[in-house]
């Protein structure tokens, strides 16, 4: 169990800088993830706290060791890589008992720790065959197995569960959450996956071109992203951006809704609303339309649960509020979410 | 257009022919004419063909020079395959690293094997050479032969097999090298992040994760050198003719020799006769290891 932390790190691949800059800790006994949409710098990231790759700049420091210079094998980390990169020439055990064979551990020891794992992930039958004649989901766990085996300070995950049909990734979420709990190893966990990032994470690192634009508990992302890409990014479909003069509005869907199932004593702000078309997701509605003056002709999106049974049509116009409490508000040219104090006053004043 | 899909059953005898007409022709038909050859009393000067039976075979393996060709053929075949394997090893590894002006290297290691055998071999044979020998005067301007020393590379018995096995490993070595760079770039780099991570060192992921991914396609590129070797005359046949004294015979070049340049046809087919069955169980035995150790 270790804090990991990236001090100032940046990754330039000839003329393409992957990663810039980056600060990032994470915790004792915390699984962070890093989301990010593909080619975002996320996987590189973790590639040199791995020791994969080794950093144009900055430091990587493992329960407070600079390892930097380090290469993967003294850093007593084990990573679960995307596509499991299991021994195919070996069998189930062979694969598991791989890193410890590596460490020069006894002959007993070994078996008794391959047991131990393959019991954790309920693969004990599997252990003679092959990585061809297994699942999937099988081969995850082996994965995960060969991870535990050595009892690492760090788990490394790249998107271990997106190989995995909808089904298993449910499950296989759930047991991940669990085992990683039981053991308290502190976790990095990349994924593109927001679904996956806000059910998984202690906290949320949200990643774009290199730079990290939010870090903070799924909660902390989702309900007060710190930029305009972050609120984009997260939540689907996306919080509905509304462009008032040098300042961006945003809401999310769900909490813009016809005005009058707004409790009364929510302070809110009215926004009139055309519908165009509405959509029955069983669980949800999706209402379509353009937002009507004194609002800018923006398009946006409500998600209504469906036990609101208000009547929205198609071509008609509704009057629809968002709590002022659910209104982000981000400064147009940086994109940056404006300081909470000035929002809650200026909402106010532009909006009723 | 139309009948084109629905023809396919005379489509497909059309599109097979060319292949099958060329193996019936220039392979078939040559072989059951050596089986025929075999078991008469054939030669170039023949006017009535008798049957014979196994009489050439019996004559064939009573001779001293077909033990010593075979036991040649047998020690050229293994010891360059050794060498192959480990320098096409060697060489492929560091083909796979990145370095600038990698594909001239590339292109300089496959040429002996663009090379027509011939023209190769008989460019050895001037660095074989008893008196012009590049080896020989570059080794003692170097000072590693002394005044005395001047070894006649093609005509010392042992010498003389220790060339042959050169020029094999020379002509063999590239298309070892790139079926087995074929084989280390179809292992996907996630493998070797995983045993890096895993806390293997150099010598541990090289021997129990590299080579063992490695081996089944090292078995063909081994599989053909040896069929190469096994068959081949003409690098005996330029550089020593089988000599001094047939010392340097190899089953092939043996044939040759005693069936078309000998005249003695049937005794020349029967000796080549000889390779088909040695060459069958090896193919058959390597095609078979290397399906059972195939990974994925």
């Amino acid at each position: 169990m270790a804090i990991v932390e990236a001090r100032n790190i940046s990754k330039k691949f000839a003329e393409v800088t992957a990663v810039e800059q980056i600060n990032l800790t994470a915790e004792e006994g915390e699984f962070l993830v890093l989301l990010g949409p593909s080619g975002c710098g996320k996987t590189t990231l973790m590639r040199m706290i791995a020791g994969l790759e080794q950093p144009s700049a900055g430091r990587i420091v493992i329960g407070g060791r600079d390892v930097t210079d380090l290469p993967p094998r003294t850093r007593n980390i084990a990573m679960v890589f995307q596509s499991y990169a299991l021994y195919p020439h070996m069998t189930v055990a062979g694969n598991i008992a791989f890193p410890l064979r590596a460490r020069g551990t006894s002959k007993v020891e070994t078996a008794e720790r391959v047991t131990w794992a393959a019991r954790m992930f309920d693969i004990e039958r599997l252990l003679d065959r092959k990585p061809r004649q297994l699942s999937g989901g099988e081969r995850q766990r082996v994965a995960l197995a060969r991870a535990v085996v050595r009892k690492p300070e760090v788990f490394l995950l790249d998107e271990p569960l997106s190989n995995l049909d909808a089904k298993l990734r449910h499950s296989a979420r759930d047991e991940l959450k669990q085992f990683q709990r039981n053991l308290g190893t502190t976790t990095l966990y990349v994924t593109h996956d927001q679904v996956e990032a806000m059910g998984l994470g202690d906290r949320i690192a949200v990643l774009n071109q290199g730079l990290v634009h939010q870090i903070g508990t799924p909660q902390q992302v989702y309900d007060r992203p710190a930029d305009i890409f972050v609120a984009t990014f997260i939540g689907s479909p996306p919080m509905n951006l509304v462009e008032l003069d040098d300042v961006v509005l945003g809401f999310r869907p769900e909490s813009f809704l016809p005005e009058e199932v707004h409790p009364a004593q929510d302070g809110r702000s009215r926004l009139p609303f055309r519908i165009t078309r509405s959509e029955y997701l069983g669980a949800d509605r999706l209402v379509y339309g353009v937002l009507e003056p004194p609002y800018p002709p923006t398009h946006v999106i409500s998600k209504l649960p469906t036990n609101i049974r208000v009547e929205v049509n198609s071509g008609e116009r509704h009057d629809f509020a968002v709590r002022l409490a659910d209104l982000n508000r981000f400064d147009r040219a940086s994109g940056r979410r404006l300081a909470e104090d000035g929002e809650a006053a200026s909402a106010t004043s532009d909006l009723t | 257009m139309i009948g084109l899909k629905d023809d396919e059953t005379r489509l497909l005898p059309l599109m097979l022919a060319p292949a099958v007409s060329y193996i019936a022709l220039l392979i078939g038909f040559p072989f059951v004419l050596s089986i025929a050859y075999s078991m008469t009393n054939i030669s170039v000067g023949t006017t009535e063909l008798k049957f014979v039976g196994l009489d050439n075979f019996i004559s064939v393996v009573g001779s001293q020079t077909f033990w010593v060709a075979l036991k040649n053929t047998c020690i050229i075949t293994l010891v360059s395959q050794v060498f192959v394997v480990g320098l096409g090893n060697v060489l492929a590894g560091l083909l796979m690293a990145d370095f600038t002006g990698k594909w001239w290297v590339r292109l300089l290691i496959l040429l002996p094997w663009v090379a027509p055998i011939s023209l190769g071999s008989i460019g050895w044979l001037w660095i074989f050479d008893s008196i012009y020998s590049v080896i020989n005067w570059t080794a003692r301007a170097i000072g590693l032969l002394g005044p005395f020393d001047w070894p006649i590379w093609l005509g010392q018995p042992d010498l003389a097999m220790a060339s042959i096995i050169i020029v094999n490993v020379w002509r063999l070595l590239p298309l070892a090298t790139v079926i087995i760079l074929a084989g280390l770039s179809s292992i996907p780099q996630d493998i070797h992040d995983a045993a890096h991570v895993d806390g293997a060192g150099f010598w541990r992921h090289h021997f129990e994760i590299t080579m063992p991914l490695v081996l089944p396609i090292t078995l063909i590129a081994v599989l053909f050198g040896i069929v190469f070797t096994f068959t081949d005359m003409i690098v005996v046949f330029v550089l020593t003719r089988g000599g001094p004294y047939d010392t340097t015979q190899v089953l092939a070049s043996w044939a040759f020799f005693t069936g078309i340049q000998g005249g003695d046809l049937a005794e020349g087919a029967a000796i080549s006769l000889f390779l088909f069955p040695v060459l069958v169980a090896v193919a058959i035995l390597f095609l078979g290891v290397a399906r059972r150790t195939e990974v994925t």
